[in-house]
């Protein structure tokens, strides 16, 4: 199944190439849209709760209504967004980087995608089916059991199907680092953002499966009538609390460890400096995820652990601040002596530098037990993290996506836009935000849907929501600015900012559908700088031309995605009508024998021929 | 199948199962998912510890669990793995037939110890009236012993299903490191298991 | 002719070896089907009080899966270095897990 050139082509076989594409660049774009599409739900739930917070005891919104707003903007905006966007770059990139033609197991990779998009779509149908899930993003489970409705069902199942997506994407990506480098590309040579996705692989494949027990634990509960949560039975909400942190806690560490590498790429191009001390960002990045592992109960210091445990998770927390701390300093050491190019990229990216260091420093001061008990459950933890998750995640996006445009789609995002988007999004984040830490230390709770006049919170929560139309405005910037470079956008040379790794030595911008003609030979950390260096211009070839192997496409990732779907869906109403579990042994049976089919099923890809090659080149 | 002559070499090498990408990267890709199954479990784990004296006043792990059984179970397990063993030693020494033997006889054996499981829960809820739902020790135990259970039966289905699937085809480099994959998978059902009897049953005993 | 005596003589090695191998599997077994039955037999007799029993039998269960790991499922082999890596890390997040749900959970 070979690709001519340019060829035009109707929608339907459009539509059919990306229902069944295996080819990770691609699944990076469904990834990169489908992310895309859940931040601008998560976006739109944001300022529906900023406008009930713009003046005291407003009627916007229904308090219940209220409940599900917040519950689903975090949700949506961390598992549907963030993650999704995150794993897009991390497919679109990583392999390019280690010189790899594909990932390890590309059908995994398409099943992965499609797992999160089904358990995204299921998640919010919730909206249209009676009412959304409304016990907060976190769910603990004195709460999320008594939840009327069904609400919280569509949570459980949404995230099971979704997290499974997730699981298989960091099982790939390890395996893919580990076996598929290019030769003479050590581990010690790899390019910070692939250790970024090595490291948080390690993350999500020690993090999630306690969500996942944790939601079955839920799920039985509430579905099935058993008593882990029940306490008249004996059961103890405390375990969803420390399942739920357990998995929490690696997993915002999770959310802003590849955006530490792609910090780590833009300040060197955008410098002309390689990166100052990489080795130690190498270990400063091991070390955050080793003791992102170790502080989860920071999220329980009120919950009566006792003295001694809030000492010990105090301390972890504290610690975690060093080796983030390295790794600001060493990207400042980065830029100095070089030659910068403030563009679009460069701009979120030190943007995100102060912001992201306030957000650490907050957490520092959350860190401190006794302290906590004041800031708990008020704004100043909301400030606290959305400067981090905002300030960090989605800075770094926006810098990766302008970085990576041209590897992605062909394009340069136009740069006009780009930095009024960007002046726009940092003005309206810190009026938004700072303002909060404030209201939270005057002792506004969090989560609540009304606040009551002359209590000084007036004026901050007016700014606050002035700050999100700000937002708002900026990412329908964005928006215009993707249709634009889309429509009339400036086509991209092979190599448009000079880069210094391998994503950018393919030949063009997007790369072939096969990424390298012949797999580069590495010669040390930042190749294609070496190359450049010596006077070469492109990479040595490690291989002969010949054949090469590619992965068939299957529309069986879809399908299985679709029947665990339809299953979601037998699990949630089973309660009501037997009848249901026609749809729970149906979607289940249909997803299984998908599963068989492709086990039993030979498929040993095809190969485009050398000539074919030969024949490209010219 | 189609015929691609690098899966059929003359001589099999020493360790078909990694000799080729493919079979490198599902040898990393197991080990991997072990890793994460690894967490799985001891979530399960620390929420069996967490409420196995909630007891609700039914019956508690002294008065339900039978030693013999387990023991029994055990040993089957446990020996279920050597031969599993055994039958990726004759693929190693590239004897077909030996290995369909001895995966046969592995199957055997994880079907009689999911039918002693299932006779174990009949008996508890029969007996005894402890179900998943009678109080929270009973959720966490069957929560524990049934994804356990849960593992072995899936394990057996992918048996069954690589048996016949490859039952005429002899062993190439293609089917090589699915078997291994699959022999990777039942070892580790049994580390769940040493772990299952001691900390749910023997520790159950002790009190 | 002397390619034919080479493969012969590689495939001897080969079976010698993995005889070898699998001497170790068995004697590692034999092993494992003891360190149960000591397990079994220090709690079904109550011989040890429980305060001692626990942290024996969970000893016992360690030197067990050990075996397992190392031999059955060849993690004491070349080119296992990843998968022990990434066990021990497992293993490490599972003893957190553990140490949590069982040591900060008493309501």
């Amino acid at each position: 199944m070979s690709q001519a050139a340019t060829q035009k082509r109707s929608f339907g076989a459009f539509l059919w190439d990306y229902l069944t594409t295996v080819d990770h660049k691609k699944i990076a774009h469904l990834y990169l849209f489908g992310g895309g599409f859940f931040f601008l739900l998560g976006g739109i739930e944001a300022v529906i709760i900023r406008i009930q917070l713009i003046k005291p005891e407003n009627d916007f919104i229904s308090a219940g209504l209220y409940n599900e707003m917040i519950t689903m903007h975090g949700t949506t905006m961390i598992f549907l967004a963030a993650m999704p966007l995150l794993l897009g770059l991390m497919n679109a990139v990583m392999p390019l980087q280690i010189g790899a033609r594909d990932v390890s197991f590309p059908f995994l990779n398409a099943l992965g995608f499609w797992l999160f998009m089904f358990g995204g779509i299921l998640l919010n149908l919730s909206w249209f089916f009676g009412g959304a899930p409304d016990a907060g993003w976190t769910s603990y489970a004195a709460l999320a059991m008594d939840s009327p409705g069904h609400g919280v069902d569509y949570y459980v199942m949404g995230l099971q199907i979704a997290g499974a997506g997730t699981l298989m994407g960091g099982i790939n990506f390890l395996a893919t680092i580990v076996n598929m480098r290019a030769p003479g590309m050590t581990y010690m040579r790899m390019p910070m953002f692939s250790w970024a996705t090595f490291i948080t692989s390690v993350l999500i494949l020690f993090a999630f499966p306690a969500l996942t027990i944790n939601l079955f634990l839920l799920m039985f509960d509430r579905m099935f009538g058993t008593a882990f949560f029940d306490v008249t039975l004996g059961g103890n909400t405390i375990i969803w609390q420390h399942l739920f942190w357990i998995f929490g806690h690696p997993e915002v560490y999770i959310l802003i460890l590849p955006l530490f590498g792609v910090f780590s790429e833009i300040f060197p191009t955008f410098s002309r400096k390689r990166l100052f001390g990489y080795t130690a960002m190498v270990f400063a990045t091991m070390l955050i995820a080793f003791l992102g592992f170790m502080v989860w109960a920071h999220h329980m210091f009120t919950v009566g652990l006792g003295p001694v445990a809030n000492s010990i998770f105090a301390v972890g927390t504290m610690a975690i601040a060093v080796p983030t701390g390295i790794k600001i300093f060493n990207w400042l050491a980065t830029m100095w002596g070089g030659s910068v190019k403030i563009n679009s990229a460069m701009l979120w990216s030190l943007g995100f530098i102060p912001s992201f260091t306030i957000g650490g420093m907050t957490g520092v001061m959350l860190g401190s037990a006794v302290a906590d008990y004041q800031y708990h459950d008020t704004y100043f933890v909301i400030a606290h993290f959305h400067y981090v998750i905002v300030g960090g995640t989605v800075f770094g996006i926006f810098a990766a996506l302008h970085y990576w445009w041209p590897l992605m789609f062909g394009r340069i995002l136009n740069e006009k836009m780009g930095k009024w988007s960007f002046w726009t999004f940092f003005i309206g984040f810190h009026l938004t935000f700072f303002i909060q830490h404030f209201l939270g230390l005057m002792g506004m709770p969090r989560r609540y849907w009304v606040f009551l006049e002359d209590q000084g919170l007036d004026l901050g929560n007016f700014i606050s929501t002035i700050g999100s139309f700000f937002m708002s405005f900026s990412v329908i910037l964005f928006l215009i600015n993707i249709i634009y470079t889309a429509v009339k956008g400036e086509k991209a040379l092979a190599d448009p900012w000079d880069g210094r790794t391998l994503e950018w030595a393919t030949g063009s911008c997007p790369p072939p559908y096969y990424n390298f003609k012949q797999l580069p030979l590495v010669r040390g950390l930042d190749p294609l700088w070496i190359e450049k260096m010596e006077g070469n211009g492109k990479m040595t070839p490690a291989e002969p031309l010949g054949d090469v192997h590619m992965p068939n496409s299957s529309i069986l990732p879809f399908l299985m995605s679709l029947g665990f779907f339809i299953a979601g869906f037998g699990f949630i109403y089973q309660t009501e009508n037997p009848l249901w579990y026609i749809a729970l042994y149906g979607g289940i049976g249909f997803a299984l024998l998908c599963m068989i089919i492709r086990s039993v099923k030979d498929d040993h890809g095809y190969y485009i021929k050398k000539e074919e090659l030969e024949r490209e080149a010219s | 199948m189609s015929y691609d002559p690098s899966l059929f070499p003359k001589t099999m090498p020493e360790n078909p199962e990694r000799a080729t990408l493919e079979g490198k990267n599902k040898f990393l890709g197991l080990w991997f998912f072990l890793g994460g199954e690894t967490v799985l479990f001891a979530s399960l784990f620390g929420t069996y510890l967490a409420l196995r004296n909630s007891t609700a006043g039914g019956p508690t792990s002294e008065e339900l669990f039978g030693l013999e059984l387990v023991f029994l179970m055990t040993i089957i397990l446990l020996t279920s793995s050597l031969t599993s063993v055994y039958a990726m030693y004759h693929m190693r020494n590239n004897d077909f037939k030996k290995t369909q033997l001895w995966l046969g006889i592995t199957g055997l054996f994880g079907i009689s110890f999911l039918g002693l499981e299932i006779y174990e829960f009949t008996h508890y809820i029969t007996e005894y009236g402890f179900t998943f739902r009678s109080s929270a020790f009973g959720s966490a135990f069957y929560a524990l012993v049934g994804f356990h259970g849960g593992h072995v039966t899936f394990g057996v289905v992918w048996l069954i299903t690589l048996m016949i699937r490859n039952a005429k085809r002899g062993l190439n480099l293609y089917n090589a490191p699915k078997f291994n994959t699959f022999s990777l998978y039942w070892h580790y059902i049994d580390v769940i298991w040493v772990f299952v009897f001691t900390v749910v049953y023997l520790i159950g005993k002790v009190g | 002719m002397t390619d034919n005596i080479n493969t012969e003589n590689l495939k001897a090695f080969r079976k010698q070896k993995n005889k070898e191998a699998m001497k170790r599997n068995l004697i590692s077994f034999a092993l494992m089907i003891l360190v149960t039955l000591i397990a079994f037999i220090v709690v079904a007799t109550g011989a040890v009080e429980s305060m001692f029993a626990i942290p024996i039998i969970v000893f016992l269960a360690i030197i067990q899966v050990g075996f397992q790991f190392y031999y059955f499922m060849h993690m004491k082999d070349k080119g296992h270095a990843m998968p022990t890596v990434l066990i021990y890390g497992g293993v490490w997040a599972a003893l957190l897990t553990l140490a949590g749900l069982v040591l900060i959970s008493w309501w």
